[in-house]
């Protein structure tokens, strides 16, 4: 696996320093945390404050119409219920105070009677009866034969003569049709009595509570106080079925409860005691879909909130990262160049150092070279000597000697001088040559082969020698650091283009790891830590090649070595 | 190189005397001074055809002493040694000087020599 970077610019470190030290002005990540911490509560804080509270408020009044609703649905309909019970009531009343027993007593004239009630009240009255004291039906007109029938043992005839009226629950009866009667008695002036008693389907009550605009899922019925279903309900059973639920308690007023119904679904319900009669009218609602449109604005709401907060969040994140990033990178610059101005000094002392050791070792080199010149000269002349091979060799030993001694002192002369930036004619081979010099020692020692590969047709060029160098040098001794005895470090350079000369480092040492490639060119990046390494070799390295306008690749393979590859413009594009 | 007689100038004084030694071994008359001054007196008493001036001396340096030894000699040749630098650096320091020719120390003296022979076949061949 290659590991394989492009570098156009220092690679930044995504997440905020970890490394903010005392080096950094700040800790960026806490900064980071601060600066996200109190933005994202100053802007959300409120935003969920004030959408809780609207939430809240309207599930409230959402909640509160739908009873509200179900309240008038049911007073209203209590209202067409207890007229339509006092109306028939009433017809009766009024049938028995205008009509005496005698006049009832005529089959005929209760059929009239009978008719007339039909037409004039429509549906409900199905039958007319005339009851006399001992409880046995004197006349009786309507679709059945019920004429002598007794009923005194029965209850409704013990309570309509106590009461003076009786309203029945809906039974079935001898007919097998659910029906209630209405039964009023009146007192007659010999100090006896008798009892009209008329049937009334349940149809009306039927139509009218089906008819009732409930919406979804509504259901309206009536049941008796011992929860027995006085119509069929859509929902909860037939006529004269028992409701599933408990009968609620006794309320003058309309009422509204929810309770979970069977099968945990949540239910509302209305429900209001009809006065004088033993009906209780119910609505019930299932509550789910009476909240169908609080649903709705429920998620409206947290979409909205959703979205703000997204959104605002990403806004705060984003801006944090930015600024932070961008403080972190001026004070990584402000670092770095105040690294580069110290390296500068350094290398401009050392260079000053150099150049002045050079130059006063070189005047007793010189008398030392003169001084070996003329014992030669001397023994050249003197024929005893001239053939003393052992003291010439000597002589020559000292003339070799400072001879070489003098190459160095040329060198150090001329890396002190190149540390000054000037722009001069290059010929990279040369250039590249007079670096391995300064390290052809160490190379011998460890056994460090160097290969050394330039393209014929690589032109002179103009650039600046001594940063050129410096590079040069900075990457020849990484790959040595990287390199174990007996490695080797191959250079090659060739014409890449018309603009650029690329020369290539390729060495066979222990590599780089990915996470370490992401990050060589940062300052204080360093793998050496702890064995004299700075962190600031490639980082300046890769400051000097911007300087000159060049790039620098890297790829490289944990155990098989690494490659840098420096391209170099041949035409300065930039002033230096 | 007969007849042909030199001035070495340089403030080491073991330099010049061995290096003149030599040129002396070689058939070459060569006499020495230690200062500007030393050379400027040595001058006026004789005639000298190559000066070989080192660039470096305390008070006067061989830069000013080839122009006060031209106005005394102006068909004098030079030739300059210095302990500092390379070519690029001796040419930024002695391109007013109008010399075209210089040493590094340590000198070779062979390469000295054959300077000296260049120098006069310069001047004679301006002749």
């Amino acid at each position: 696996m290659t590991s394989r970077k492009k570098i156009t610019s220092p690679p930044e470190d995504p997440s905020i320093s970890k490394r903010a030290g005392s080096r950094y002005l700040f800790n960026y990540r806490r900064i980071w945390w601060v600066a996200v911490l109190l933005m994202g509560s100053v802007a959300l804080l409120p935003l969920i404050i004030i959408t809780v509270i609207d939430y809240k408020y309207t599930q409230h009044a959402i909640e509160s119409e739908f009873l509200l609703r179900t309240t008038r649905i049911v007073s209203n309909n209590r209202r067409s219920i207890s007229f339509f019970l006092t109306e028939r009531k009433s017809a009766l009343d009024y049938i028995v105070h205008a009509n005496s027993y005698e006049s009832l007593s005529s089959d005929d004239h209760l059929a009239t009677i009978l008719v007339d009630l039909q037409k004039s009240f429509g549906g409900g009255f199905v039958d007319l009866g005339l009851i006399d004291s001992t409880g046995r039906q004197r006349v009786y007109e309507g679709p059945y034969n019920l004429k002598g029938k007794d009923y005194s043992d029965q209850e409704w005839y013990t309570q309509v003569i106590d009461n003076g009226i009786h309203i029945s629950d809906v039974f079935l009866g001898f007919r097998q049709v659910p029906h209630i009667i209405i039964a009023i008695k009146k007192d007659t002036s010999n100090g006896s009595f008798f009892i009209i008693r008329a049937a009334i389907g349940i149809e009306p009550f039927e139509n009218l509570l089906s008819n009732l605009e409930l919406g979804g899922k509504g259901d309206a019925f009536m049941i008796n106080h011992e929860g027995i279903l006085q119509t069929s309900s859509k929902y909860y059973g037939k006529v004269l079925g028992k409701l599933p639920f408990d009968v609620p308690k006794y309320s003058a007023m309309s009422q509204v409860y929810e309770r979970v119904a069977v099968g945990g679904k949540k239910i509302v319900i209305g429900y209001r005691f009809i006065d004088q009669s033993p009906f209780i009218l119910m609505v019930v609602k299932d509550k789910n879909e009476l909240m169908k449109p609080w649903f709705r604005t429920r998620l409206e709401l947290i979409l909205f909130l959703f979205l703000s907060i997204t959104i605002i969040s990403s806004v705060i994140l984003g801006t944090a990262t930015y600024m932070v990033k961008k403080m972190k990178i001026a004070d990584e610059r402000r670092l770095l160049t105040f690294h580069q101005v110290e390296y500068a000094n350094k290398m401009a002392s050392i260079g000053r150092l150099a150049a002045s050791v050079a130059h006063e070792i070189n005047n007793p080199l010189a008398i030392i070279n003169e001084k070996a010149g003329l014992i030669k000269d001397l023994f050249v002349i003197k024929q005893e000597y001239a053939d003393d091979g052992k003291l010439m060799g000597l002589v020559d030993s000292i003339i070799r000697s400072v001879k070489r001694t003098g190459a160095i002192t040329k060198r150090l002369l001329t890396f002190a001088r190149n540390l000054q930036a000037s722009i001069e004619p290059i010929h990279l081979k040369e250039a590249i040559q007079e670096v391995l010099g300064f390290m052809g020692k160490e190379a011998e020692l460890r056994a460090i082969q160097i290969a050394l590969e330039i393209a014929e047709d690589i032109p002179v060029f103009n650039s600046d020698r001594g940063k050129l160098q410096q590079i040069f040098l900075n990457i020849v001794n990484n790959a040595f650091a990287a390199l174990s005895d007996g490695g080797s470090l191959n250079i090659s350079a060739r014409l890449e283009n018309d603009k650029n000369v690329s020369v290539t480092f390729t060495d066979n040492g222990c590599g780089i790891t990915k996470e370490d490639l992401n990050r060589i060119f940062e300052p204080f990046y360093s793998t050496k830590t702890g064995q004299g390494g700075t962190g600031l070799g490639l980082s300046i390295t890769y400051n000097l090649i911007q300087e000159i306008g060049g790039r620098i690749n890297v790829e490289s393979e944990i155990d098989k070595g690494t490659s840098f590859t420096i391209s170099i413009p041949i035409h300065m594009e930039k002033e230096i | 190189m007969k007849g042909i007689k030199v001035l070495l100038v340089d403030d080491e004084d073991e330099l010049v005397s061995t290096l003149a030694e030599r040129l002396l071994i070689r058939g070459i008359e060569a006499d020495w001074a230690t200062s500007a001054e030393g050379a400027l007196i040595k001058m006026s008493s004789n005639r000298y055809d190559i000066a070989l001036l080192d660039v470096k001396m305390p008070r006067i340096s061989g830069i000013e002493l080839k122009k006060k030894m031209e106005e005394k000699n102006p068909d004098m040749k030079f030739i300059f040694m210095t302990g500092h630098g390379s070519e690029a650096d001796f040419y930024a320091g002695t391109a007013e000087a109008g010399s075209e020719y210089y040493l590094v120390k340590p000198v070779n003296i062979e390469d000295l020599i054959s300077k000296m022979k260049d120098v006069i076949t310069f001047k004679r061949g301006q002749k």
